[in-house]
C-alpha cells in the first residue's frame, strides 16, 4: 500500500488514488494533422521505465484532483512532482 | 517435568487440556508445547515426509517441528498456544489433505462407514488416536476485524531493544506504538537469569512497561506479531485476542527489534525428540519453570550455549558434558534413540575418537540468525557478517531502523542502548525533539566471543562392525535399555541423510548435497528443488544453515550464496483474518435504490450491476422468470409499465463552456441543443471506440444533465474531470454527481400518458414532445425511451422515490425489471456498451454513423475513425438474428458461421432473447443464412440475418395511445430518508461506548470555485481546491448558483468515547485529534465507500454517504459496535 502525496490532501493511501497512466502526454492541438504512425503514438505508446516515471494520479475518493509525481518503478520511491498536472504539448 | 518453584507461570491455578485425547494439566502462563513438556510429552508429532517422530525444537514462532490442530486452526505452532483450560490440542501426521477439518491423525467418523475406512491414506495413527471422540466439529467461528493507525514510531517486538526504543521515542512525545508477539513484554528477559542494576531482568521490564503505560501516546500490543512490511513504511500485524485483529500501521520510522532466532547444527540424528534449541531449554527451564529433560549435553558453538547451560544446571538438569567445537574441536555426531525414537543419548567425536553418552536432552546452540525478516520484506539489503557467522541488516530501503540482535548486537545492556539510541534517533527523525535523560541498566552478563563458524558435522565413515541404516547408533551403548531399540527411519539412512537442515520439510544435508550435484547453484533455485525453507516457519531455524552448506558444497562464503527472499507473512495467517469483517452481507459495498424496501417486499429477483442491486424481474406467485418477462413485456408494449431507472449514471455538467466541453468529448454537438431538449450521445475512447452511452439534456445555457450506463457511471466521470483538468483547465466547466440525487421510475407504455399525468400534475403532457425535458414542482420529467414505446422518465429527489414508485403501480402501472428492459430494448435494435460493444466497437460498427458530426472539426476519437483499420470495410456490425424456430434462444457469445462445419468465424451473438437477436458480423447483409454454434448443446442453430431494429422501425408507437382516463392526481410525495428503517437499531446498539444516529433529510448544495461559499451563516465544506459541499439551511428556488445534491448523500452522527475506535477499523486516514482536528472534514474512504468525514466535536462525527450506499454503511457501523 504506497502511500501517494495529494497536492490537496495531503498524503494518502494508495487505495484512495486512480492511476492515470504517463504523464506529459497531451492530446493533439490539431489531431487531423497528424499522420496515422503519429496519431497511433500519440494513442497507443507509452513509455515503461525501469526507474524514475513521470506519471499522473487521480484522488478518485478525496479531493478528485489530477496531478503527477515522479516514482521509481523499482522502489517505489515517490517524488514530488514540480510540473503542472496538466499534460505538455504531444511532440 | 515442572520445577517446584521458578517461573512466570501461576501454580495456584490449574488448566486442564487434551491432546490427542490425553488428559493433561498446566498452569497460567503456560503455552500448550511448555505444558506438554511438563507433562513429559516429548513426541509432539511425526515429520511431514519421513514420519520421523519429533519433539518441542524451540520456544517460539520459529517452532518447526511441534506443529498441531488447536480448534479449528489446522496448523499451529504449540509454542505460540497459549494453554487455557478446555483446550484441545491434536497432533499432526503426514501431509494432511485439502478439505473440511479433520482430526489430525484420525478422521471424522463417516456414517455408515466401515471403521477405519474415513482413515487418512498415507498417515501413520499415532496409539492416542484410536478410539477418539468425534472431534471437529467447528465451533462458532471467531470474530476478526481490521484497524488503521497511524504513527511517529512503530517499534516491533518487546524484548530489551524493542522497549528501549519504545521508551526513547514516547518519552519525548512522539506517537509509539510497541508491538510483542508474546502475551507480556520483554522478549528474552523473560527467560532470562541476568541481573539488571542488580535485580531480576523482569523487574526492569515491569519497571519499562509502567513507565510505556503511563505514556498516553504511547499504545503497546501484546500478542501482536508484525507479518508484513510493505512500501512507505506500511506495517502488517496480527493482534490475537479473542478474534484477530488485523492491524494497518503508517509509521513515521520504524524501528525493528525483533530479535535473533537461534541456529541448530546439521549432524545426524539432529531431529529427534529431545534435541532442542539451548534458548530453549533455558526459556522452559527459567520462564515456564520446565525442565525438558534430566540429563543433558550441550552442544554449542557460542557462548550463550554456555549460558543455557549454566541456567539448565541451576535449575536441577544434570549437564553430563558440554561439547564446544571452538575449546577442543569436539563435535555432536550423532544420536541415540529410545524404542520411540525419542532421544536416549549423543554420540560425541573428537579427536579421541566417538563416543557416547546418554542423556535425554540435546541442548543445540549452533549460532544465531538475526530475524531480518522483515527488514528484508521492507527491501532493505542484507550482508554476511563472518564474524557472527551470520545474515545481518546492511543497506534499509525505507525509514527504518534495526536495533539489537536482530541487526547483530548481542547481550542485553548492548541492546537496550542500542534500542533506545534508535528510539531516539527515530523519534527525532519524525519530528518530535527532546531529550529525555535514560540509563542503560548495569548488566552482569559477560562479554560474548564469537561463535563458531559450523553449520554441518563431516559425514562419518559407517564402521564396519555396525549395520548400514543404523547410523546414530552408539559404537558403545553405555546403557542398553535406553538404546537397543534404535528406530531405523528408512532404508540407508545415516550421515548426511538423517542430518536435518529443515526439520519441518525433512529437508537433510545429502538433499542439499544432491541438489548441488544437480548442478543447482543459486539458493533459490536449491529452495524449490528441495523445499527447504518452504515450510511454515519459512526456514526461520533453516534458512541460515542451507546457505551454510550450500556454500560448504559449492566452496564459496555464505555471504556469496545469499538468501532467499523473504516473503510476507512473517508467521501463517489464517484467509478469515484477512477477510476480517468484509464477509457476508459485508464482503462488498451495496448500493440500493430509494425504493429498494419496496421491490423486496414485492417479491422481486435482483441482479447485480455494479454495486447495484436491481430488480431483475417481478415475479408473481409461482411464475417462472420466461412468464414474469413476458407478462412485463406484454404490459410495457400494451399498456403501461414502470421500471425504477433511478442506478443510471447522472452527471450535472454547468459552466459557460459547458457545450463547448461537451462538443470535444461527444461525436454529436451539443453545444446547439436548444434548452430543455434531449440528445443521445455515445462517448468514445481516444482510439475511437465506444466507452458509454446516455441521453444529454440541456436544463439551462449553462447547464447539461448527462446520464451514463449503470455500471460506468464512476468512470465516465472521472474521465470528464481528467479531461478537464488536464487538458482543458481554461474551459468553465465542472461536474457533479447527482446519480444519487434523483430517483428515477420510468413509465413506459401506450397508455403511459394518464399515469404520467397523475403523477406530475403540473406539466403540461399535450405539449411534450419526443427528446424534450419538462420542470416540475416535484423534480424534472424526461420524455426519452428505451423500449420504442411512449415513455416519461419521471426524477424526484431521493427522498420521495419510494412514495412515486407507489404512487405510480397504485395507478396502474406494471412494475417490471433489467430482463424485460433488455428484451425490450434489444427488440428496438439499441446495443448496450458492454454486451454489444467491448472495447473494439465504433459508433460506426453500431450503426451510428448518423451520431457523429461532420461539422465538427473534432472530439475525443474522431482521428482514430479514419485509422486504416477503423476505416477499413469489413469490420463487425450490428445485425439482427432471427432463428427459425421462434421459441428458440441464441446463445449468447455463439460463433456464426456461414454453414454448417463453417471453420470462419463471420462473428457472435451478443445478446439473445425468445425468437430474437443482436449479433456483431462481418460481411453479411439482410437476408442472408447464418449458423449459429451453440458450443453448450454441440449443435448449429440456423439463423436469418435481418435489421437490428424488430421492433416498431418506423417508430410509430413512439407517441402512444391518446389518453382517454385521468387517473387521480397525486397531491404530493411524502419523503423517507435512506436510513428510516434503521431507527430501532440504532437506538438498541448505543450502549457500548459509540451511538449512530441518522440525521434525516439535511438539504445540501455543491458549489464550485476557489472562494470560501458560505449561505446563511453556513459554512461550506471545502472537498476540494474548488470543490464545496454546504451542508444544511433552507435551499431555495432561484437560490445562490450551485447543485442541488440534497438527496445524494445521507448523514449518519456517530458519537461517543468509543467512535474513534468505530472508525479506527475501517477508515485509512490519521484521526489523531491533533491531526484530524475538530472542525476537519476531508472525503475519505470508511468501509470501502467513499465518504465526507466531518470531526464536529472531540467524539462525534458526521458522516456523509451516498444514499445508495447507506445501508451497507449503516449494517457496517452497526457490526462494528457489536464488536466493541
Amino acid at each position: 500500500m504506497q502511500l501517494i502525496e495529494c497536492p490537496w490532501c495531503g498524503p494518502r493511501d494508495e487505495i484512495e488514488f486512480r492511476y492515470g497512466g504517463q504523464a506529459g502526454i497531451a492530446y493533439p492541438k490539431d489531431p487531423a494533422a497528424l499522420s496515422d504512425e503519429e496519431w497511433a503514438g500519440y494513442v497507443f505508446m507509452r513509455d515503461n521505465p525501469r526507474g524514475w516515471f513521470h506519471e499522473r494520479w487521480f484522488h478518485v475518493h478525496g479531493c478528485r484532483t489530477w496531478f503527477s509525481v515522479r516514482r521509481h518503478t523499482v522502489t517505489h520511491e515517490i517524488g514530488r512532482d514540480p510540473g503542472s498536472p496538466r499534460r505538455e504539448e504531444f511532440g | 517435568m515442572r520445577r517446584d518453584s521458578g517461573g512466570r507461570i501461576d501454580r495456584s491455578r490449574v488448566l486442564r487440556f487434551t491432546f490427542d485425547g490425553r488428559e493433561l494439566t498446566g498452569h497460567p502462563g503456560d503455552t500448550l508445547a511448555s505444558a506438554l513438556l511438563a507433562c513429559g510429552v516429548r513426541i509432539v508429532g511425526g515429520s511431514v515426509d519421513l514420519g520421523r517422530p519429533r519433539g518441542v525444537f524451540t520456544a517460539g514462532a520459529e517452532e518447526p517441528n511441534a506443529l498441531v490442530r488447536v480448534g479449528d486452526e489446522p496448523m499451529v505452532p504449540a509454542t505460540t498456544v497459549e494453554l487455557r483450560d478446555g483446550l484441545e490440542a491434536w497432533s499432526l501426521r503426514g501431509r494432511g489433505r485439502l478439505g473440511p477439518a479433520l482430526p489430525p491423525g484420525g478422521a471424522r467418523p463417516v456414517p455408515g462407514a466401515p471403521s477405519g475406512a474415513a482413515g487418512r491414506p498415507g498417515t501413520d495413527r499415532s496409539p492416542g488416536a484410536a478410539g477418539r471422540p468425534g472431534a471437529g466439529a467447528p465451533p462458532g467461528e471467531p470474530r476478526h476485524d481490521k484497524a488503521y493507525l497511524h504513527c511517529d514510531v512503530l517499534v516491533v517486538g518487546g524484548g530489551p531493544a524493542g522497549l528501549a526504543a519504545a521508551l526513547a521515542a514516547g518519552e519525548v512525545g512522539a506517537r509509539v506504538v510497541l508491538l510483542d508477539d508474546q502475551p507480556e513484554p520483554g522478549g528474552d528477559l523473560l527467560s532470562s537469569r541476568v541481573l539488571l542494576d542488580g535485580g531480576p531482568a523482569p523487574d526492569w521490564v515491569s519497571s519499562v512497561a509502567a513507565r510505556l503505560a503511563a505514556l498516553p501516546e504511547v499504545r503497546v500490543l501484546s500478542r501482536t506479531t508484525a507479518i508484513g512490511y510493505h512500501d512507505h513504511n506500511y506495517v502488517v500485524a496480527v493482534e490475537r485476542r479473542g478474534g484477530c485483529r488485523l492491524w494497518h500501521f503508517r509509521a513515521g520510522r520504524v524501528v525493528l527489534a525483533t530479535g535473533a532466532h537461534e541456529r541448530s547444527v546439521a549432524f545426524p540424528g539432529n531431529d529427534r525428540p529431545g534435541v532442542m534449541l539451548a534458548s530453549a531449554a533455558r526459556t522452559y527451564a527459567n520462564r515456564y519453570g520446565v525442565l525438558p529433560g534430566r540429563r543433558a549435553v550441550v552442544f554449542t558453538c557460542t557462548d550463550s550455549g554456555h549460558e543455557a547451560a549454566r541456567d539448565l544446571a541451576a535449575a536441577g538438569v544434570e549437564i553430563v558434558e558440554i561439547v564446544d567445537p571452538r575449546r577442543d574441536g569436539s563435535l555432536v555426531v550423532g544420536t541415540l534413540a529410545d524404542r520411540e525414537g525419542a532421544l536416549a543419548g549423543a554420540v560425541i567425536g573428537g579427536a579421541a575418537g566417538e563416543r557416547a553418552a546418554a542423556c535425554d536432552l540435546l541442548a543445540v546452540s549452533g549460532g544465531w540468525n538475526p530475524a531480518v525478516q522483515l527488514f528484508s520484506q521492507s527491501q532493505g539489503r542484507l550482508r554476511f557478517d563472518e564474524t557472527l557467522q551470520a545474515f545481518v541488516p546492511h543497506l534499509s530501503a525505507q525509514a527504518e531502523r534495526s536495533a539489537g540482535a536482530c541487526r547483530g548486537v548481542y547481550g542485553t545492556a548492548a541492546a537496550v542502548a542500542d534500542g533506545f539510541a534508535a528510539g531516539s534517533q527515530a523519534a527525532e527523525l519524525a519530528g518530535v525533539r527532546e531529550r529525555e535523560v535514560f540509563r542503560v541498566p548495569e548488566c552482569d552478563e559477560p562479554a560474548q566471543s564469537p561463535p563458531a563458524a559450523l553449520w554441518t558435522v563431516p559425514a562419518r565413515r559407517p564402521s564396519p562392525d555396525r549395520p548400514a541404516g543404523a547410523a546414530g547408533t552408539a559404537p558403545a551403548a553405555p546403557d542398553p535399555s535406553d538404546s537397543t531399540a534404535e528406530a531405523a527411519h528408512g532404508p540407508g539412512a545415516g550421515g548426511d541423510a538423517e542430518a536435518f537442515v529443515d526439520l519441518q520439510r525433512d529437508v537433510t544435508v545429502a538433499d542439499l548435497g544432491r541438489a548441488a550435484g544437480a548442478g543447482l547453484r543459486s539458493v533459490e533455485h536449491v529452495k524449490r528443488y528441495t523445499t527447504a525453507g518452504t515450510g511454515a516457519e519459512q526456514g526461520k531455524t533453516s534458512g541460515a544453515t542451507a546457505v551454510g552448506v550450500v556454500a560448504a558444497l559449492l566452496g564459496v562464503e555464505p555471504g556469496q550464496v545469499g538468501t532467499t527472499t523473504f516473503r510476507p507473512p512473517y508467521t501463517p495467517v489464517a484467509f478469515g483474518v484477512l477477510a476480517g469483517r468484509d464477509r457476508g452481507a459485508l464482503s462488498d459495498p451495496i448500493r440500493v435504490t430509494a425504493m429498494h424496501d419496496l421491490h423486496v417486499a414485492r417479491g422481486a429477483v435482483f441482479e447485480d450491476v455494479g454495486q447495484w442491486k436491481r430488480p431483475r424481474y417481478f415475479p408473481l406467485d409461482g411464475e417462472s422468470m420466461a412468464e414474469a418477462v413476458e407478462r412485463e413485456r406484454r404490459a410495457a408494449r400494451t399498456g403501461v409499465a414502470a421500471i425504477d431507472a433511478s442506478t443510471l449514471g447522472k452527471i450535472e455538467v454547468v459552466g459557460r463552456d459547458a457545450g463547448e466541453f461537451l462538443d470535444r468529448m461527444y461525436p454529436n454537438t451539443l453545444s446547439t441543443l436548444p434548452v430543455g431538449s434531449c440528445r443521445y450521445s455515445v462517448m468514445c475512447g481516444a482510439d475511437g471506440m465506444v466507452l458509454d452511452d446516455g441521453v444529454i439534456t440541456r436544463l439551462a445555457e449553462d447547464r447539461y444533465l448527462v446520464t451514463t450506463t449503470t455500471g460506468n457511471a464512476a468512470a465516465v466521470l472521472d474521465r470528464l474531470e481528467e479531461w478537464r483538468q488536464t487538458e482543458w483547465p481554461d474551459l468553465d466547466v465542472s461536474f457533479t454527481s447527482v446519480t444519487d440525487h434523483w430517483a428515477v421510475v420510468a413509465v413506459v407504455g401506450p397508455r403511459a400518458r394518464p399515469v404520467a399525468e397523475a403523477l406530475v400534475t403540473d406539466v403540461d403532457f399535450a405539449d411534450f414532445p419526443f427528446m424534450t425535458c419538462r420542470e416540475s414542482r416535484f423534480g424534472r420529467v424526461f420524455r426519452i425511451s428505451f423500449s420504442g414505446e411512449l415513455a416519461y422518465e419521471i426524477n424526484v429527489p431521493r427522498w420521495f422515490g419510494a412514495a412515486l414508485w407507489e404512487a405510480a403501480l397504485e395507478r396502474g402501472a406494471v412494475p417490471y425489471g433489467t430482463e424485460t428492459m433488455h428484451v425490450l430494448r434489444a427488440e428496438k435494435g439499441f446495443a448496450i456498451v458492454g454486451q454489444e460493444t467491448d472495447g473494439t466497437v465504433t459508433p460506426q460498427d453500431l450503426g451510428m454513423s448518423w451520431i457523429v458530426s461532420a461539422r465538427k472539426p473534432d472530439f475525443v476519437g474522431r482521428r482514430s475513425h479514419s485509422r486504416p483499420d477503423t476505416a477499413r470495410p469489413g469490420r463487425k456490425r450490428l445485425v439482427g438474428l432471427v432463428p427459425d424456430d421462434p421459441r428458440e434462444v441464441l446463445t449468447e457469445g455463439a460463433q456464426l458461421v456461414a454453414s454448417p462445419g463453417g471453420r470462419r468465424m463471420l462473428g457472435h451473438v451478443t445478446s439473445a432473447y425468445p425468437g430474437v437477436a443482436l449479433a456483431m458480423i462481418r460481411d453479411v447483409r439482410a437476408g442472408d443464412r447464418l449458423f449459429a454454434f451453440d458450443a453448450r448443446r454441440g449443435c448449429e442453430v440456423p439463423v436469418t440475418v435481418t435489421d437490428p431494429v424488430f421492433h416498431d422501425p418506423q417508430n410509430a408507437r413512439r407517441d402512444g395511445d391518446p389518453p382517454d382516463v385521468r387517473l387521480e392526481p397525486v397531491r404530493g410525495y411524502g419523503a423517507r430518508s435512506a436510513l428510516a428503517g434503521f431507527g430501532g437499531r440504532f437506538a438498541a446498539a448505543g450502549s457500548c461506548g459509540a451511538m449512530i444516529r441518522e440525521v434525516p433529510l439535511v438539504p445540501m448544495r455543491e458549489a464550485r470555485g476557489e472562494a470560501p461559499v458560505e449561505e446563511r451563516g453556513r459554512k461550506g465544506l471545502r472537498l476540494g481546491p474548488d470543490w464545496w459541499l454546504v451542508v444544511g439551511g433552507r435551499l431555495v428556488a432561484g437560490g445562490p448558483p450551485g447543485v442541488d445534491v440534497s438527496g445524494q448523500r445521507a448523514v449518519v452522527r456517530l458519537s461517543g468515547p468509543r467512535a474513534g475506535d468505530v472508525l479506527m477499523t475501517g477508515c485509512r486516514i490519521d484521526l489523531h485529534p491533533a491531526v484530524f482536528t475538530v472542525g476537519a472534514h476531508t472525503r475519505t474512504l470508511l468501509a470501502r465507500v467513499p465518504v465526507v468525514l466531518h470531526r464536529i466535536e472531540p467524539d462525534a462525527y458526521l458522516i456523509l454517504v451516498c444514499s445508495s450506499l447507506a445501508g451497507y454503511l449503516a449494517e457496517w457501523l452497526l457490526d462494528a459496535l457489536e464488536g466493541l
